[in-house]
């Protein structure tokens, strides 16, 4: 027993799991029924050093020392979403969208077996809706209560995204949030917010600029940008 | 009121400012914060729901100052103590006692791509039928609280609470976090976009049409 009266969770109990990154489902035998209100020093955390990089340090040579993490594993991760997944594949999807009716029809309809077709799935985008910009409605895209974003579509999010003033604001006046950005709204479109408060993970259809007819897919993915597919940019015409 | 981290509609925040597409990180250490917390959590210690309360249970004062992953790198330290996975005295230390028992958890760089193409659905076949259909007009419960563990996890947001709304998507049944979040099974049931107007929510709507849609779990519901 812990000296603040808590057990530790025996190894060897914790059932199914270690499957994936996040597992769900009772993966624990350890009592976190009670959310457990520290005073400040006393939670665990505070024991490392203040400094961040020593503390990422400091946690990254322990967990390396108990065989829990892999070195090599991290900077796998780290060049995954650094280099291999990120807005272009957003942007691929939007182009085609642009392009070919039908597509575009289908992935509105249940987005899922379309985006699972062209490969894009995966973390953080389990469940994905696609919400299409109008004259009459300009979508956008937001997490109030921590981060979630279409991670195999977009990649990891933008500082912005995560930042308190993103969360707090986007939600009460999305339209000085927007003229931040630059974008200014017509008076006749309606600003839908989405709020990811579950694991459906949601991606805006920009509107096509003006000057597009004929282009094909690479030429139109090149004029999507990643905060056009947030709801927090517009497409500018070529 | 539920956490800190319930700051939708909250007043006093500065300007959002927009960076370029190709930075991803502002530190050195944070890709590698974002790698250890995920490398983590294929130790199958926790779920999701257990990782982001263990973020939201940080002091307000710790949530208030940290930055985006330090909050990550706190709250992993803590869950790894949490769940006997490291001790306060390796952590204290900087040194492991000794390997773990769960080292054979451990994720290999081969298995990452497969992992993260994998991912975690959180769609559940369950016994809860749907009571509302797209169209429907419903209540929000007024309290923006975890029913069931004082100062539990919750996703309904504060700014939500009390209001009516309309359902405009059924997602299918998700496991419900109020309860995977503490452990108490995935308890899934119909989860739906429900479309609050601005003008029901706020004092001072920017524009009459303007809306918010949150996704929110039927027992969050009741008809209107």
């Amino acid at each position: 027993m812990l000296r603040d009266g808590r057990y530790l969770c025996k190894f060897g109990k914790r059932g199914k799991g270690g499957f994936g990154l996040w597992t769900f489902g009772d993966v624990g035998s350890h009592d976190r029924a009670m959310p457990h209100d520290h005073p400040d020093h006393d939670h665990p955390h505070s024991l490392l050093p203040s400094d961040p990089a020593l503390r990422v340090k400091a946690l990254e040579t322990i967990l390396t020392q108990k065989g829990l993490i892999d070195p090599a594993a991290l900077d796998e991760i780290i060049d995954t979403y650094e280099n291999r997944i990120g807005p272009k594949n957003g942007a691929h999807v939007v182009a085609r969208a642009w392009a070919d009716p039908a597509f575009k029809a289908a992935l509105l309809e249940d987005a899922d077996p379309v985006l699972a077709d062209m490969g894009y799935y995966g973390r953080q985008g389990e469940h994905m809706v696609v919400v299409e910009n109008t004259p009459a409605t300009h979508n956008m895209v937001v997490c109030t209560l921590c981060s979630c974003y279409p991670w195999p579509l977009l990649g990891i999010p933008p500082g912005w995204y995560k930042s308190d003033a993103y969360r707090a604001r986007a939600v009460r006046e999305p339209r000085k949030v927007l003229a931040e950005f630059g974008v200014i709204l017509p008076e006749g479109q309606a600003v839908r917010v989405w709020d990811s408060t579950a694991e459906v993970r949601y991606l805006v259809l920009p509107q096509p600029p003006a000057g597009t007819d004929g282009m094909d897919e690479a030429a139109l993915m090149a004029l999507v940008t990643r905060d056009s597919m947030i709801g927090c940019g517009l497409v500018a015409a070529p | 009121m539920t956490r800190i981290h319930d700051m939708g509609g909250r007043f006093g925040d500065a300007a959002v400012v927009p960076e370029p597409e190709h930075v991803k990180f502002h530190a050195d250490w944070h890709p590698r914060a974002l790698a250890i917390t995920l490398a983590c959590g294929s130790l199958g210690l926790w779920n999701l729901d257990v990782s982001r309360h263990a973020r939201e249970c940080l002091s307000p004062k710790d949530y208030g100052r940290f930055s985006y992953y330090e909050k990550w790198i706190a709250a992993l330290a803590d869950l790894l103590v949490d769940t006997g996975a490291l001790t306060r005295n390796e952590l204290e230390r900087g040194q492991a006692d000794g390997t773990s028992d769960l080292a054979d958890k451990r994720l290999a760089a081969a298995a990452v791509a497969g992992v993260l193409a994998k991912g975690g659905p959180a769609t559940r076949d369950s016994n809860v039928a749907p009571i509302f259909a797209v169209g429907d007009m419903v209540q929000v419960r007024s309290v923006p609280e975890n029913m069931v563990v004082s100062g539990g996890h919750t996703r309904l947001p504060t700014y939500a609470a009390g209001a009516t709304g309309v359902i405009v998507r059924l997602h299918g049944c998700h496991v419900l976090p109020d309860s995977n979040a503490h452990r108490k099974g995935e308890a899934p049931e119909p989860l739906y976009a429900v479309a609050l107007k601005a003008r029901d929510i706020w004092a001072h709507p920017e524009h009459p049409g303007d809306e918010v849609i949150v996704d929110m779990w039927q027992s969050y519901l009741s008809a209107s």
